[in-house]
């Protein structure tokens, strides 16, 4: 399986994704500039955290206009799989490829330290490794990670089971507790808090591995034509 | 791009001279005479300029560098020491440590925000310019009392600023200290320090030789901020100041340049960077020449800068953030554009490589300044300034200490302590700062020393910063030491072996012979107990002026350290992870209170002498504990330090969520000295029950006193002696008021623990 992380000026978990995706599958990983236009022949695309462009005007609101979106966009819609962690949830969403936003944490502070989730949609191709309403452990570090969208889309994601991750503790005033949300065929994923964090005993848990073992076992599956996302 | 001529008003050499301007530049009238005799002439506008951010304490340690001399500095493991942007130790497999730590004091008791980011963004700049890929900071903080909204205005914007720039940059904060008391009040003290990593063969440093190779300015573009910051930095009361000498930090941009530097310096083509920090241009570019004994000639209309009109004056003396000076090897300039072009920088050729010994600057091909670098480097004043120890002791006359007699008097004491801003948790800080990205925070903060696991190799990296300024001011020769030894003793019961150290020296104002005192004490007591462990100092700096109102600071010199750990299975931490295991005290037990923070709260004042300190039995207890850790027989330990044996044992039940019953041997009349007394050289262990004979073999053979004290378990902590139970509260308990009491002084809500991150 051939996995991209996309690195945006400012990323600062672009290597720690890699090595967390390498660890985690033994697969290679490539780091990609964001200037690239293609991302032919990769199955998996990682938008990892950090700040890019500095996230001075809101998260994520410029890195969304890299030549490299429009090949995410076109992944996207090819089918294949999408995984946007922190400000790579927040370039998801400022892209338009998952419904609402991300605003400042409630308590107006940058917060650090491993959260308690509720697996809430363990149908999916990043939670199938879970049992629904399972609790792990995964940390966040984000100062605007409070997730909002109006009623009727809340409303959508939860019928629909696009909430992947609830917060046990709503660490940021998320609406709904939201973590963690799907897109609308299955295929893409954003999340805040970091999976790639929690991978290692000595990390403090190693909950986030199966966020990446279950992409892997998802892409075996299709990739010998069993399973169709949604 | 044309650029009209601009015409510079600046007043004469002579009018200089006359009106003694130079003053307001912060020259006083002999060095103004010096620089005058040195350079054969009367220095024009710019280079007075010049003379006087070079010739600042900030620049220059000009009251420092006498005593600074004491210092050890070498070692087998050092690789490179004190004088260049970061000092380096070898900690195998051919790796290199860069570290330093910097004070940021008087930007951050004007503007705590920016003053703290761009604390952070200059010492990180220290790290990566040396060739180093930074791993870590950590953040040495004092205040006043949080009572006093102020303190809470400045404590807030200082800890908001540290994560602003560390958190953007991608480095994690995974240590250092916070602590209040009323000597800060008007001048607290922000001291951050970062960590790098570096191949020993790819060093770099801060050199500017090769006749003729291109100097570049890459980075921000050089605007009006920070002008004089340096001089500035020098001055007594910071709040007389006004708030545009701080710069403004961008940590997007240091990241950038961060990236591309690194990537530079893989290129082998890079002789030499230096971070343009304090007194900016002028500094960066005269230690560069100086080190390779040459010289350096700059066009200054080369300069990109972010205003027009800007005079050669203060393109010299801007401090804009995010700068550095490179030195390329010539022909190789193209290289370096296309990696700076790709992380969108700007990069400028500004000057060469001279041999003549020349600091030359021209402006529109007019020469507006020549001094020779020797002068302005070299030549700088040196002060042997006047010290007289005080009469007394400053703690000497305290009241006694209040005896604790009864289990409600015990147990209301150690609440209080629990509950001082100094001992209690500072999740509140750390939760603000990103601890855990770059995946190798194996211990973040909270534990004795922070631990950082390196893919390059197996072994991993103890982090540390320590610094006592009560100790210091009652006792400064044994504060200094103290300092050190404490540093040390937290590397040592996370499992580490200490290797280096480097230093922040905060002290009040040096033209008083008392203050003058205190430092060249605590120096000593510093250097003594770098030699007794071993652990020399590679880098550091000097904050004086730390005075307002004609009231000093306590000397706090505060200590970041070092050390190495064998691997992954030698880690040890504070939290005790099971019921059942043995607690054990090693070194020798001392009831006396003498510095402790228990005397300080009751009186009102620190209190007696600092506390009692053995370097051998230090080193010996060192060497015990790292011995048990390399053996795996130790499951948890923890230095006894502020607020004593009470607070560690209370500190090692709230982490690991375990109650401990501990039983001293003897009857306990007052209760005072055996909860709270800080003596040092004390550790306490937690071993599993088998392993209780090895661990007191290992004592004996070290020399070191051991006590069997009682056991970990159940929900409670119990301390008692042979006449009954002297505190039984429960861990819950401890655990709220310890949690609590910054968060509720901050008015924030309080956060339960849920481990460590």
């Amino acid at each position: 399986m051939r996995w991209a992380v996309i690195v945006f000026p400012g990323s600062n978990c672009d290597e720690d994704a890699r090595w967390a995706i390498e660890r985690a599958t033994g697969d290679a990983v490539d780091l990609v500039w964001h200037t690239q236009a293609s991302l032919d022949g990769y199955d998996a695309i990682v938008l990892p955290g950090g700040f890019s462009y500095g996230d001075y005007l809101r998260s994520g609101a410029i890195a969304r206009f890299s030549p490299v979106m429009q090949a995410v966009r076109r992944a996207a819609e090819a089918g294949r799989l999408v995984l946007g962690i922190c400000n790579g949830f927040q370039i998801l969403t400022e892209a338009g490829l998952l419904p609402g936003a991300l605003v400042r944490n409630d308590h107006l502070q940058f917060r650090c330290e491993l959260c308690e989730l509720e697996v809430v949609s363990a149908d999916s191709p990043f939670t199938a490794g879970y049992q629904p309403g399972e609790r792990i452990r995964i940390p966040i570090a984000h100062g605007e990670g409070r997730y909002i969208a109006d009623p009727s889309t809340l409303d959508a994601l939860e019928r629909k089971g696009r909430v992947a991750f609830r917060y046990r503790d709503n660490v940021n005033g998320s609406l709904r507790g939201i973590a963690g949300i799907l897109g609308h065929r299955g295929n893409v994923l954003g999340m805040m808090p970091h999976p790639e964090r929690a991978v290692a005993e000595w990390m403090g848990s190693v909950d986030g591995l199966r966020v990446f073992t279950s992409m892997r076992v998802w892409h075996e599956a299709r990739a010998k034509g069993g399973v169709e996302v949604g | 791009m044309a650029e009209a001529q601009v015409t510079v008003w600046e007043p004469s050499a002579e009018k200089i001279r006359d009106e003694r301007i130079y003053r307001e530049m912060g020259l006083t009238d002999e060095e103004y005479e010096r620089a005058v005799q040195l350079l054969g002439r009367l220095p024009n506008y710019v280079e007075t300029g010049l003379f006087s951010v070079l010739w600042s304490e900030h620049c220059s340690y000009k009251s420092s560098r006498l005593h600074l001399r004491r210092f050890p500095t070498e070692g087998p493991q050092v690789l490179q020491g004190p004088g260049e942007n970061a000092g380096i130790v070898d900690i195998g497999d051919g790796l290199g440590v860069a570290f330093k730590m910097e004070s940021h004091n008087h930007p951050s008791a004007v503007e705590p925000y920016q003053g703290a980011a761009t604390g952070v963004g200059g010492i990180l700049r220290d790290i990566f310019t040396m060739g180093a890929r930074p791993v870590a900071f950590l953040d040495s903080l004092r205040f006043g009392d949080l009572a006093d909204p102020r303190t809470r205005w400045l404590f807030a914007g200082v800890v908001s600023g540290i994560g602003g720039y560390g958190n953007c940059v991608g480095i994690p904060t995974v240590g250092g200290e916070v602590v209040f008391d009323p000597a800060y009040q008007h001048n607290p003290l922000v001291n951050a320090m970062c960590v790098g990593i570096v191949r020993k063969d790819r060093i770099v440093r801060g050199t500017a030789s090769g006749v003729g190779n291109p100097v570049f300015v890459v980075g921000a573009k050089t605007g009006r901020d920070g002008i004089h910051g340096a001089t500035f930095a020098s001055a007594e009361d910071p709040n007389a100041k006004e708030r545009s000498a701080v710069q403004v930090g961008d940590p997007f941009l240091g990241k950038l340049l961060m990236e591309a530097t690194l990537e530079l310096i893989q290129t082998g083509a890079v002789v030499g960077v230096q971070d343009m920090g304090a007194a900016g241009l002028t500094s960066s570019s005269a230690e560069m020449a100086s080190r390779a004994g040459g010289g350096m000639e700059l066009w200054l209309d080369r300069v990109p800068v972010r205003e027009t009109g800007m005079t050669p004056y203060e393109i010299m003396l801007s401090e804009s953030q995010e700068r550095m000076l490179v030195v390329m090897e010539r022909d190789k300039a193209e290289l370096a554009f296309e990696i700076l072009h790709r992380w969108g920088l700007d990069a400028a050729e500004i000057g060469r490589v001279t041999d003549d010994g020349m600091l030359r600057l021209w402006f529109h091909g007019e020469k507006v300044a020549e001094v020779p670098v020797r002068v302005l480097v070299d030549e700088a004043p040196l002060y042997d300034r006047p010290a007289a120890a005080p009469a007394t002791l400053p703690g000497a006359d305290a009241p006694a200490p209040t005896p604790l007699t009864d289990a409600q008097q015990a147990a209301q004491a150690l609440r209080r302590v629990l509950d001082h801003p100094s001992v209690a948790s500072k999740r509140w800080v750390w939760r603000q700062y990103d601890t855990t990205v770059r995946v190798s925070t194996v211990v973040g903060p909270g534990s004795d020393a922070a631990v950082l696991r390196l893919p390059e190799t197996r072994r991993l990296l103890a982090l540390t910063t320590d610094g006592n300024g009560r100790y210091v001011y009652l006792n400064p020769r044994r504060g200094g030491q103290i300092a050190v030894a404490e540093a040390a003793r937290n590397i040592a019961c996370s499992g580490g072996r200490p290797l280096a150290i480097t230093d922040c020296l905060n002290f009040g104002n040096p033209e008083k012979p008392e203050v003058m005192h205190q430092f060249i004490e605590a120096v000593e007591g510093l250097a003594d107990a770098c030699r007794a462990l071993g652990t020399p100092v590679v880098s550091g700096n000097v904050s004086f002026y730390n005075e307002t109102g004609g009231q000093d600071i306590y000397p706090t010199p505060i200590v970041g350290m070092v050390g190495v750990i064998d691997e992954l299975e030698q880690v040890v931490t504070s939290a005790l992870p099971e019921d059942g295991l043995t607690l054990i005290h090693l070194g020798e037990p001392d009831f006396a209170l003498d510095g402790s923070l228990y005397w300080q709260l009751g009186v009102g004042r620190p209190a007696g002498d600092a506390p009692r300190l053995d370097l051998e039995a230090e080193r010996r207890l060192q060497m015990l504990l790292l011995a048990l850790a390399k053996r795996r027989l130790l499951r948890a330990a923890h230095d006894i330090s502020e607020g004593g044996l009470a607070v560690a044992i209370a500190e090692m039940c709230i982490a690991g969520g375990v109650g401990a019953r501990l039983r001293w041997p003897e009857p306990v009349a007052d209760a005072a000295g055996w909860l709270f007394s800080e003596a040092q050289s004390r550790a306490l262990v937690a071993v599993a029950d088998a392993d209780v004979p090895q661990v007191l073999d290992a004592a004996r053979a070290h020399g070191v006193p051991a006590l069997v004290l009682g056991a970990s378990g159940g929900e409670e902590l119990v301390l008692a002696d042979p006449a009954g139970t002297w505190l039984a509260l429960p861990v819950a308990e401890l655990r709220e008021v310890y949690e609590s009491a910054i968060p509720v002084r901050m008015d924030a809500p309080v956060v339960r623990e849920r481990g460590s991150v």
